[in-house]
């Protein structure tokens, strides 16, 4: 029974570690996109560079912010196994 | 080159090594001597350091050495009101001793025999740096008014010039585009939101400080706050909308409500969550690479993770600014929403 429960653990270790991975993945797909067509519009017009560099940190950082959700519960789950 | 421009140049020189040296070797020495106690043998926990750093605590440990107690304010219906300093919770030999009937467990105190938890009021490293960040602020602000009288007719100096166009900044850039007219109500609120978040994020970087805005409790509390200063400030078309949303067929409408109610409610948690989970992952983020060190005890790893960890300081300057900036930015949303005027459909 100790060692059943020492799987479970060690299932959940492995969990979490694929989701902090899979959260690294989705932030890097969404902020790679948002960095692409930012770099697109200000290539088409760069008058508005200003603008669009502007706007594109603070999209990037609320995606940083939804990855870094996923982070703090795949370090949750390591710390409580 | 003038013997000005001269001064100037080494004088911004030694401010950004001084300012790179606080930031990459600062927090290395705060957790040296945290990690290890007394033999070198001894096993580094790393995710004890870590979240013991960016959690509460009543001891406000600078170094191995330096450490402040701080007071404990308990109050209980057995017992009455006590205040007393936290390092009677410690033993000789840094283990947690029981005291006048409380024992502390897990950083929380309770009653010894019964085991009940108690109204704790003790001032906390997060409430120490709740104050400082209060104190700043009023500093700051209080003189930065004074100046703004005295020189009325004058271009600003000191520490009026920057200040000032920061808060024109959010006045013209956040609050008015986003509330419209009476935007001068709700201007107060949102000052006060961007710098207290702004001041919080930027001192928690500090080497030794506590990790402020990474609180929960303290983004629940700026949440709730725009949570009422927006339904409070609601007028009758934000209610309809939400209750009774016009221009749809009457099933959908029962179906849309429930929805709508949660959406009151999701806002603010958002927000909540938002700045309190891009803080403390910061945190976290820069606490693993420094004990990264720790775990190889190497030399050469410590050098290499000490420019990482200057590199992402300097990133987390900027998401400190971003995240007042989102915080402040949505919540002058939620109440130029609430507060729009009807418009015709």
């Amino acid at each position: 029974m100790f060692l059943t429960l020492l799987a479970d653990i060690a299932w959940a270790i492995m969990g979490a570690g694929i989701g902090a991975g899979l959260a690294a993945i989705g932030a890097g797909i969404g902020i790679g996109r948002i960095g692409g067509s930012a770099m697109e519009g200000m290539a088409r017009q760069p008058e508005a560079s200003g603008r669009i560099q502007g706007a594109m940190l603070i999209i990037a950082a609320l995606i940083e912010v939804a990855a870094l959700f996923a982070l703090v519960i795949c370090l949750l789950i390591w710390t409580l196994g | 080159m003038t013997a000005f421009s001269l001064k100037i140049r080494l004088f911004s020189t030694l401010l950004t090594v001084l300012f790179l040296a606080i930031f990459s070797t600062g927090t290395m020495a705060q957790e040296a001597g945290q990690g290890h106690v007394d033999e070198h043998t001894e096993e580094l926990n790393v995710s004890k350091v870590i979240i013991d750093h960016v959690l509460d605590d009543h001891v406000w440990h600078f170094t191995d050495n330096a450490v402040l107690h701080l007071p404990v304010i308990v109050y209980s219906k057995e017992k009455g009101l006590d205040v007393f300093s936290s390092s009677n919770f410690y033993g000789e030999h840094h283990e947690i001793v029981p005291y006048k009937g409380y024992k502390l467990e897990e950083n929380k105190i309770y009653l010894q025999d019964t085991g009940e938890s108690v109204l704790d009021l003790s001032i906390t490293k997060n409430v120490a740096m709740l104050l400082i960040n209060a104190a700043l602020m009023l500093i700051i602000f209080l003189t930065v008014a004074s100046s703004y009288k005295k020189n009325r007719l004058k271009a600003p100096t000191g520490i009026q010039s920057f200040i000032e166009p920061i808060i024109v900044f959010v006045k013209d850039e956040i609050v008015k585009p986003n509330i419209g007219h009476h935007y001068e109500k709700f201007l107060p609120y949102m000052l006060t939101l961007f710098f207290f978040i702004l001041f919080g994020n930027l001192l928690g970087l500090l080497p030794g400080a506590a990790n402020l805005t990474g609180n929960i409790a303290v983004t629940m509390t700026l949440a709730v706050l725009t949570f009422i200063i927006t339904n409070v400030s609601g007028n009758k078309a934000y209610w309809a909308h939400i209750f009774w949303t016009p221009g749809v067929p009457l099933p959908l409408r029962l179906v849309i409500l429930p929805v709508e109610i949660v959406g009151i409610f999701t806002r603010p948690f958002s927000l909540m969550i938002r700045l309190f989970v891009a803080i403390t992952a910061g945190h976290i983020v820069l606490l693993s690479l420094i004990c990264l060190t720790f775990i190889f005890h190497s030399v050469v790893v410590g050098g290499v993770a000490s420019l990482i960890v200057l590199f992402i300081n300097l990133i987390e300057i900027l998401v400190a600014a971003i995240q007042a900036y989102v915080f402040t930015l949505f919540s002058c949303v939620y109440v130029g929403m609430a507060t729009a005027e009807h418009e015709h459909h």
